[in-house]
C-alpha cells in the first residue's frame, strides 16, 4: 500500500466514523493532522531524495476494470505533491475554523477534501476525474442547507454548472484517451502510459488535436470559472459556509488547472500553440482579470468581492499556462499554492466576521482594529499576499508568470498577442490592490461603525491562521522551497519536446 | 443440473406457495421467507455455477451464455428485493383488499408474495429465448403476471386504474409485437434467431418489408421498456401500481425487455445483415427522443414516485443509445455487456428508492417529495443509502450509476456519434438538478415543523439495504466485479460471431 493511498483514503474513513457516530470536532482535526503531518513528510523526503528523477513517485496501481483498463492507481509528483500539500494546510484550517456543532459540517469538510486529495494524487484519468467529481455532493447540500443569503439558487448554480462543466470535460478527457491509445489499440486510462504516446503534430489524428485540447480547456476552465463560464463561483463562495468557501476556492478550484497542466499539456503537446485556440485563451482570461476586475470594484459586500477576486485570480494562472514553457508552467503551480492559502485564509476571517457581526456591508463597517488587532493583521497579510506585495507567496508566481510570457519576444518583431494580454492583465494588479486595499481600510481602520463588536479568536483558534500566514511567508520568502520540486517535475515536461 | 431445472424449481416453488397459501393457515409471512429462500437458493445455484452448461437438445432455442447467467441472477436479486418491499408494504395492500382489515390482518397477502416467483421464471426463461416462440411465451408469462400485480389493491381506485391501462397497452403492445415475429417469420422462414442472422446476411431484394417487421418488434419490445413514444403508460401505471410492483416493473420487466431487446437487436446489427443501418438508426432516435423526455419531464413532478417513473424512462433511453452503437466498438465490451452492466447498476439504486417508499407509505407518509422533508435527519442510516442512491442515479462519480452512464458515454465517443453525446450530456445534466432535489429535501427541516417521523424497518430491509448500498459503491469502485460475470469481449462476440457464421 502507498502512502499515497492512505492519505486519500483517511479523511474519507474519517467522513464514515463520523457519520457512524464518532465525534465530529476531534476526528476531524486529527485526521487533518495527521493527512497533514503524512503529506509534509512526503513532500520533505521528495525534495531531499534526488533519485525520484522519474515522473511519479510512491506509484501504486490496483485494477479495477480490465478492459478498458482502470486501475486505482496513485502517484505523485512535485506538482502532485504541492497541490496536496496546500489541500492539507487548507483543510486543516478550514476543520478548526467550523463552528457549527453538527456532524455534518465536519464529514462534509473531509469529503471536499478526500476529493481534492483523490484528484491530484491519482495517475488514472478516470479516477482523477471521480474524485473531484465525489466532492460535489458535500458542496452542494452544505450551501443548500447551511449558507446564507440565496443560497438555494447558489446551489443550483454551482451544481449544474459543474454538472455540465465536468460531462464536457468527461467528453474531452475520452477523446484524450481515444487519441493517446497504445499502438495495438488497447485502451487505458493510466496516465503515465497516455503519456507515452502524445498527440503530436505529426501523429495520424493531429487534425483532432486543437479541437479536442479546446474541449478540455472548456471542461476544465467552467470548474476554475474561467470568464465565460465563471457565474457560478461568485454566488456560490458568498453563499458557502466558510470552510466550503474556503477548501472550494482555496483547493478544489485549483483542479481545473492541475488537469491542464496535468492532462492537456502533456498529451496534446502541440494543440495549446495552435492560434486559434491560444487566441481563445488568452481572450478568457483577460476577461477574467479585467472583466471581473471591475466587477470586484463595485462590490459592496465583503464576501462577494472576495469571491469576485478569486475569480479574477484565476485569470493570471490561465496566463502561466498559456505561455507555454517551464518558468510560466511553474509560476502557475506557484501562484495555485499562494492563492490557495491567502483566499483561504481570507475566507476564514469572513466567516468570523460575519458570525460575530451579522453584516458585511462595507458601509456598516470600519475601526474593526480597535478591537481586534490579530484579525486585522491576518487580514492584512492575506490581502498583502492577495495582491501580489514581495515576500509573500503570491508575488514570485505572479512574477514568473508575467516573465515567461516574454521568453521568446524578439523586439524586431513586435508585440504578439500573448504580450499584449499581459501588459493589460498587469493593470488588473492595480484593480485588485485598489479593491483590496480600500476594503483593508474601510473594515479595519477609520471611524468606528457604533454598536458592531468583533473580538480576536483564542488562543488556540489562532493556531490554523498562523499556520496559514507562516506558509504565505515561508514561500514568499523563499519560493525555491517550493519551486524545487515543483521544477523537477514540470521539467521533464517540457524537455520532452 | 441442467439450467432449466432450475427454472423448472422455481415454478413448482411458485405452486406450492399457492397451494400452501390456500389449504393451510400458515401466517402469510412464512410464504414471503419461503419464497425468500428458495429464491436465495436458486441465486446461489446460480452464481456457484450449479446452472451452468448446455441444456442438451435445447440448443437451437435456448442460450445459456454468460449474457443470460447474467440476467438471470437479477431477475432472481429483483424478485427477491421485491418480496423484501412487499414485506413492508403488506399493511398499505391489507388495507386496500381486505374487507375487513382491522380484523384480518394478513387477508389477500398470500398471492401477493407469490406471483412475483413467477415473473421471475418468465424472466430467466426470457435471458435464455433465442427463438421467437420462446421469446412470445415467456414475455407473456411475465405480463400477465403483472396485470395482476399492478392492479393487486382492488379498492384503490389508482390501483385498479393503473391496472386497466396496463392491461389495455400492454395488450396492444403484445400484439405489435406478435405481428412483428410473424412478419419476421413470413419472411426469413427462420423460428431461431440463429437462422433469422443468417438469413439477413445473405438477403437479396428489398429491405422495406424487414424493416417493417423489425420496426413493429421494436415496437412491441418498446412498450415494455417504456421507449419514447411508447411510454406513455409508464408514469400512471408506476404512480398507481403498489410500490413493490412499481419497483420490480422498473427493474426487473425492464431488464426482462432489454435482454431480449439485446438479443435481437444483436441479430439485426450482426456483421453483414442488410438491414443493420437503419435499424441502428432507428435506435438511436427512440434512445435521443427517450433521454430527452424522461429527463424533461421529471423536472416537474413533485411525486417522488412519479419522479421516479420518469427517471425510468430517461435510463431506458441510455440503454436503448448504447445498443445502436456499433457491435465492434472499442470499448472493450459489446453493447449488449455495456446495456447489462447498466441494469445491475441500476437495480440497487432504484430498489433503495422504492424500499424507502414503500416504508414511508406503510407508515403513514405520502409519496410527495415534500413529505419526506427532513427524513434523512432523523433517520441517518436511511437518509444515506438513499442519497447515495440518488447520487448513483444522477450518475456522481465513484457510484455504480456512474460507471453504466459512464460506458454508455464512451461508446457513443467511440462510435463518433457527437449529437448523441450531446443528449446524453444534457439529460445527464437535467437529472443532477431533480435528483439533488430530492437528496435537499430529505436533509432539509423548516423552523417549527414537527419533527419528522423515525422509521422502522424489518430486518430483511435492512440487510437489503446494506447489500445494495455495499453494491452501488462496489460496483461504482471496483467494477470489474460484474464485469468479469458478464464474460469476456471475446466469448460475446464469438456468440454473434458464431451465430452468422454457423450456416
Amino acid at each position: 500500500m502507498s502512502p499515497l493511498e492512505i492519505i486519500i483514503l483517511l479523511p474519507l474513513l474519517a467522513a464514515i466514523a463520523i457519520w457512524l457516530g464518532a465525534p465530529g470536532r476531534a476526528t476531524a482535526l486529527g485526521a487533518s493532522v495527521v493527512n497533514l503531518l503524512l503529506v509534509a513528510g512526503l513532500f520533505v523526503q521528495y525534495r531531499g531524495d534526488k533519485s525520484v528523477e522519474g515522473f511519479m513517485a510512491y506509484k501504486n496501481s490496483h485494477e479495477v476494470l480490465s478492459s478498458p483498463k482502470i486501475a486505482f492507481a496513485v502517484g505523485a509528483d512535485g506538482v502532485s505533491l504541492t497541490l496536496a500539500l496546500l489541500t492539507v494546510l487548507v483543510t486543516l484550517a478550514a476543520v478548526w475554523a467550523t463552528t457549527s456543532k453538527e456532524r455534518l459540517h465536519y464529514g462534509a469538510s473531509l469529503l471536499i477534501s478526500c476529493g481534492a486529495l483523490g484528484a491530484f494524487l491519482c495517475t488514472d484519468v478516470f479516477f482523477l476525474y471521480a474524485f473531484h467529481e465525489l466532492a460535489l455532493i458535500p458542496t452542494f447540500l452544505m450551501i443548500a442547507l447551511y449558507g446564507h443569503g440565496e443560497k438555494r439558487q447558489a446551489a443550483w448554480r454551482i451544481t449544474i454548472y459543474l454538472g455540465v462543466g465536468s460531462l464536457v470535460l468527461l467528453a474531452g478527457l475520452l477523446g484524450v484517451v481515444w487519441y493517446c491509445r497504445p499502438p495495438g489499440g488497447e485502451l487505458t486510462f493510466d496516465l503515465l502510459t497516455l503519456m507515452q504516446h502524445p498527440l503530436k503534430a505529426d501523429a495520424p489524428y493531429a487534425q483532432y488535436a486543437p479541437a479536442n485540447f479546446f474541449v478540455l480547456l472548456v471542461g476544465f476552465g467552467t470548474l476554475v470559472s474561467l470568464f465565460p463560464f465563471h457565474s457560478w463561483a461568485a454566488p456560490a463562495y458568498a453563499a458557502a459556509p466558510t470552510p466550503v468557501a474556503m477548501l472550494h476556492s482555496g483547493v478544489l478550484k485549483k483542479f481545473g488547472l492541475y488537469g491542464l497542466i496535468r492532462i492537456a499539456l502533456p498529451l496534446l503537446p502541440d494543440a495549446a500553440k495552435t492560434p486559434w485556440v491560444q487566441d481563445a485563451l488568452l481572450y478568457m482570461l483577460l476577461g477574467n482579470i479585467l472583466v471581473i476586475g471591475f466587477v470586484t470594484l463595485y462590490q459592496t459586500r465583503l464576501d462577494t468581492m472576495l469571491a469576485n477576486s478569486s475569480v479574477m485570480h484565476m485569470g493570471y494562472i490561465f496566463l502561466g499556462i498559456a505561455a507555454g514553457n517551464a518558468i510560466g508552467t511553474n509560476g502557475a503551480v506557484l501562484l495555485m499554492f499562494g492563492h490557495g492559502i491567502s483566499v483561504a485564509l481570507l475566507f476564514m476571517i469572513c466567516g468570523r466576521l460575519r458570525n460575530q457581526l451579522g453584516t458585511l456591508e462595507f458601509s456598516k463597517l470600519g475601526g474593526l482594529a480597535k478591537n481586534a488587532p490579530f484579525l486585522s493583521l491576518v487580514f492584512g497579510i492575506a490581502a498583502f499576499a492577495s495582491i501580489g506585495l514581495p515576500g509573500l507567496a503570491n508575488f514570485s508566481g505572479e512574477v514568473m508568470i508575467f516573465f515567461s510570457t516574454f521568453v521568446n519576444f524578439r523586439p524586431s518583431e513586435g508585440f504578439t498577442f500573448l504580450q499584449v494580454a499581459t501588459i493589460l492583465s498587469l493593470w488588473g494588479v492595480v484593480i485588485s490592490a485598489v479593491y483590496m486595499l480600500r476594503a483593508y481600510r474601510k473594515l479595519f481602520f477609520g471611524q468606528a461603525a457604533s454598536g458592531l463588536y468583533v473580538s480576536d479568536p483564542g488562543y488556540g483558534l489562532r493556531v490554523p491562521m498562523i499556520l496559514l500566514v507562516a506558509a504565505l511567508l515561508i514561500v514568499g520568502v523563499y519560493p525555491a522551497s517550493l519551486l524545487q520540486v515543483i521544477d523537477a517535475s514540470l521539467g521533464t515536461l517540457f524537455a520532452a519536446k | 443440473m441442467s439450467p432449466l431445472s432450475l427454472e423448472l424449481a422455481l415454478g413448482v416453488l411458485g405452486l406450492v406457495l399457492l397451494l400452501v397459501e390456500s389449504f393451510t393457515r400458515v401466517p402469510r409471512k412464512t410464504l414471503a421467507y419461503g419464497a425468500i429462500g428458495g429464491l436465495t437458493l436458486a441465486l446461489l445455484i446460480l452464481v456457484f455455477g450449479g446452472a451452468s452448461g448446455q441444456a442438451p437438445g435445447m440448443e437451437e432455442f435456448y442460450a445459456v451464455d454468460a449474457l443470460a447467467l447474467f440476467y438471470k441472477g437479477l431477475a432472481l436479486v429483483a424478485t427477491i428485493a421485491t418480496i423484501v418491499l412487499s414485506l413492508e408494504y403488506a399493511p398499505v395492500v391489507n388495507q386496500y383488499v381486505a374487507t375487513y382489515p382491522e380484523k384480518h390482518k394478513e387477508a389477500g397477502l398470500g398471492e401477493f408474495f407469490s406471483l412475483p416467483v413467477f415473473v421471475c421464471v418468465g424472466m430467466m426463461v426470457m435471458a435464455s429465448a433465442k427463438d421467437l416462440i420462446t421469446i412470445f411465451v415467456a414475455l407473456e408469462l411475465v405480463t400477465v403476471s403483472f396485470y395482476v400485480l399492478v392492479a393487486y389493491m382492488r379498492r384503490s381506485a389508482a390501483s385498479l386504474e393503473a391496472g386497466v391501462k396496463y392491461l389495455i397497452l400492454g395488450a396492444l403492445s403484445t400484439g405489435l409485437l406478435i405481428y412483428g415475429l410473424a412478419w419476421l417469420y413470413g419472411m426469413t422462414g427462420a423460428l431461431t434467431l440463429e437462422d433469422i442472422a443468417k438469413s439477413l446476411k445473405h438477403w437479396e431484394g428489398s429491405t422495406a418489408p424487414l424493416l417493417f417487421a423489425a420496426a413493429l418488434v421494436i415496437a412491441g419490445l418498446g412498450f415494455k421498456v417504456g421507449a419514447v413514444p411508447f411510454h406513455i403508460w409508464v408514469p400512471d401505471v408506476y404512480q398507481g401500481a403498489p410500490t413493490p410492483v412499481t419497483a420490480f416493473l422498473s427493474v426487473g420487466s425492464k431488464a426482462a425487455g432489454f435482454i431480449v431487446l439485446t438479443r435481437v437487436v444483436e441479430t439485426f446489427l450482426a456483421e453483414g445483415s442488410a438491414i443493420a443501418q437503419p435499424i441502428s438508426h432507428v435506435l438511436l432516435v427512440l434512445g435521443g427522443a427517450t433521454i430527452l423526455l424522461g429527463n424533461l419531464a421529471a423536472i416537474a413532478q413533485t411525486n417522488f414516485k412519479r419522479l421516479l417513473a420518469y427517471s425510468s424512462i430517461a435510463h431506458a433511453g441510455y440503454l436503448l443509445i448504447v445498443l445502436g452503437c456499433s457491435p465492434a466498438g472499442g470499448t472493450g465490451l459489446t453493447p449488449g455487456q455495456i446495456a447489462a452492466f447498466y441494469l445491475a447498476t441500476y437495480l440497487p439504486m432504484t430498489f433503495i428508492c422504492f424500499l424507502l417508499l414503500s416504508v414511508a407509505r406503510a407508515q403513514g407518509l405520502g409519496e410527495e417529495i415534500a413529505s419526506l422533508r427532513g427524513l434523512a435527519l432523523s433517520n441517518p442510516k436511511l437518509g444515506m443509502a438513499v442519497t447515495l442512491a440518488l447520487a448513483s442515479l444522477a450518475g456522481l462519480p465513484l457510484t455504480a450509476g456512474f460507471m453504466g452512464k459512464f460506458l454508455v458515454i464512451f461508446a457513443t465517443v467511440l462510435d463518433g456519434l457527437y449529437p448523441y453525446l450531446a443528449i446524453a450530456v444534457i439529460g445527464a445534466a437535467v437529472g443532477f438538478y431533480y435528483y439533488f432535489r430530492v437528496i435537499l429535501s430529505l436533509y432539509s427541516k423548516t423552523e417549527g415543523e414537527a419533527a419528522p417521523v423515525k422509521l422502522k424497518l424489518g430486518l430483511p430491509s435492512v440487510v437489503l439495504l446494506v447489500l445494495f448500498t455495499a453494491s452501488i459503491v462496489v460496483m461504482g469502485v471496483y467494477p470489474d466485479s460484474v464485469r468479469k460475470a458478464l464474460g469476456d469481449k471475446g466469448a460475446a462476440k464469438a456468440h454473434v460471431a458464431t451465430a452468422v457464421e454457423k450456416h
